[in-house]
């Protein structure tokens, strides 16, 4: 029986684990329970700084604390990360300051809240930024050990996060697998590469079970980083594979798609579908059902790649 | 203090000139905002401020940000004063590749501690370094300065709540209460009705001076260092003249964002006793 677990308990893991850095400090925007900080919060009070229900404020503070020789991780819901975009423009990634945001419930699968929770739209606007890293992990191993190593970064960056569980990919015994900007090649198939983020991964699995069904043998990439994006990788599957298809949680414009279309038509060219959000707005729902209405789950992602083998 | 008040004056002075010839260089920029706060920055730097300007990154330095960071020739002005840049570094102002760029840049210039230029940031920067210096078990304090106009901005809010709450005695701020901002005067844009009462609402300590009277200022900076003020934050509301200093640019909301002409710049170094009519 594979494991179930969220992405945000593999952030509040890592937090934990990089308690022993003394320069690692947690701030919150009254979300840490959901956030899953408050496990750091709990355990390291001096270094946890609540800013109240103030996103802007919080995202600054880090700033000062980065520029003060401190390593901060700042976590809200995805949605609200974008009300203080600017603030991460100019006062974050403009100066280059290793200021690690975290945006938990994003995507339509994070369900019954509704349309005002579901970020689709959270890694196009960070990806936007110079200087800014960008990730998306499917699980929680993933997600606490690219969490990890952000401490060792010295740019700033945005990871997404999912309130739902989703299926455990990774065993914890696959150290130096998970490197940040290294798209990961879960399955190799030759017909089509199937490059995913985020809860879209597992359904992306689910998808190439479908397609070997019908004797089509597709590459399945867990695609974590959208920026720096891993451009020897995509074009390694568009040299093998001829055919992409990208599948998120995500707006269709923007996103892990757009990366990847930038990428390609700037080298080599491969037949493409986009798998997203067909830009609109969400409503309450299940997370399955979600992915079912915004046509991202298993059945729409093999349809995409069979339409991506016939445009070779 | 051994730097007395005419000593402290004639730093200003001197800032004044350089403001307005950065301004005159660029034919553009922000004259009306450098002018009203230099008095403060001068007595700031020249008497309270810890730093080295020959080592601008030691990490024990007090940190300065300017919030209202389009009034950067200010800035520049009293950096140049102190060591931190040179005078000829003022000529880059505003040019292709200068340390002196339009608004005030970390990246880019030594002694500036924060990137400004979009109102409403840099309280919260400056809380952030506060919490930081608070966490080293250091004593240096971080100094922000904010315009009346920017107070508008929501985000100055989030941060004096947060910074009451934290208790911040290390975080000093000075407010240039000069009365206008860009498009006019702040009365007609947006009121704001009683500022010190809104600081202590929100639980600073709050203290009002006379900006451009440097027996005041050097009062109102004993009133942000004292020890009984460190319970919390606090604000120096500085009364100042937007354009201080020169005739022609006071109270004029159309030197917040303007240069002087040939004549006016010429008007100015007369009035600043550099050059005679």
């Amino acid at each position: 029986m594979t494991r179930m677990a969220a992405t945000r308990d593999g952030y509040g893991q890592a937090l934990l684990d990089l308690a022993d850095n003394e320069k690692v400090v947690v701030l919150e925007a009254d979300l840490g329970k959901s956030t899953k900080s408050l496990h750091f919060r709990k355990a390291h009070p001096e270094r946890t700084v609540s800013c109240g229900i103030g996103e802007q404020n919080m995202l600054l503070v880090g700033a000062g604390m980065a520029a003060s020789g401190y390593i901060p991780f700042a976590s809200t819901f995805a949605i609200f990360t974008e009300r203080a975009f600017e603030q991460m423009r100019n006062g974050i990634a403009r100066p280059n300051l290793a200021v690690h945001l975290c945006g938990s419930h994003g995507g339509t699968h994070t369900g019954t809240d509704g349309s005002s929770a579901q970020s689709i739209e959270d890694l196009a606007v960070f990806r936007t930024l110079p200087n800014v890293v960008v990730m998306h992990p499917c699980d929680d191993v993933s997600t606490r050990a690219l969490t990890m190593q952000l401490a060792d970064t010295t740019s700033p960056s945005y990871m997404r996060t999912a309130r739902n569980k989703t299926p455990v990919l990774y065993d914890d015994a696959a150290p130096g697998l998970i490197q940040i900007g290294k798209g990961i090649e879960l399955q190799t198939g030759n017909d089509v590469a199937i490059i995913a983020c985020g809860v879209l991964v597992s359904e992306s699995l689910k998808a190439a079970e479908m397609l070997a069904a019908e004797g089509i043998n597709a590459s399945v990439v867990d695609m974590h980083t959208l920026k720096p994006l891993d451009g020897g990788l995509v074009d390694a599957l568009v040299a093998r594979c001829g055919a992409l298809v990208t599948a998120e949680d995500h707006n269709v414009i923007g996103g892990l798609g757009s990366a990847v279309a930038e990428h390609i038509v700037a080298n080599v060219f491969a037949p493409l579908e986009m798998v997203g959000v067909p830009d609109r707005f969400g409503e309450s729902g299940q997370a399955d059902e979600m992915l079912e209405i915004m046509s991202l789950s298993a059945p729409h992602i093999a349809a995409a790649a069979r339409r991506a083998i016939g445009r070779k | 203090m051994s730097t007395s008040i005419e000593e402290i004056e004639e730093i200003a002075r001197k800032c004044r000139v350089e403001i307005v010839k950065m301004v005159y260089r660029a034919q553009a920029g922000h004259p009306g905002g450098s002018l009203s706060e230099i008095d403060l920055l001068a007595a700031l730097y020249s008497t309270r401020m810890k730093v080295r300007p020959d080592e601008p990154k030691w990490a024990d330095r007090d940190r300065f940000i300017l919030s209202k960071g389009h009034a950067s020739p200010g800035m520049y002005a009293i950096l140049a004063e102190m060591g931190f840049i040179s005078h000829e570094d003022l000529k880059s102002y505003r040019v292709l590749g200068g340390v002196c760029q339009g608004h005030v840049d970390m990246k880019w210039c030594p002694g500036v501690d924060f990137s400004a230029g979009s109102l409403g940031m840099g309280l919260s920067f400056g809380m952030g370094c506060a919490l930081a210096a608070r966490l080293d078990k250091s004593e240096r304090r971080a100094f922000v300065m904010i315009g009346d106009g920017e107070m508008q901005e929501g985000s100055v809010w989030e941060a004096a709540m947060a910074a009451a709450h934290h208790e911040l005695g290390n975080l000093k701020v000075i407010l240039d209460r000069n009365r206008i901002q860009n498009d006019d005067f702040c009365e007609e844009q947006m009121r704001m009705f009683d500022i010190p009462a809104k600081w202590r609402a929100f639980g600073w300590n709050v203290k009002e001076i006379d900006g451009h009277n440097m027996a005041e200022i050097m009062e109102g900076l004993d009133f942000l260092e004292a020890e009984e003020n460190s319970n919390g934050p606090s604000i120096l509301i500085a009364h100042t003249i937007k354009g201080g200093g020169i005739s022609y640019m006071e109270n004029n909301p159309a030197f917040h964002g303007a240069a002087p002409n040939d004549d006016q710049f010429k008007q100015a170094m007369i009035e600043l006793g550099e050059v005679e009519a």
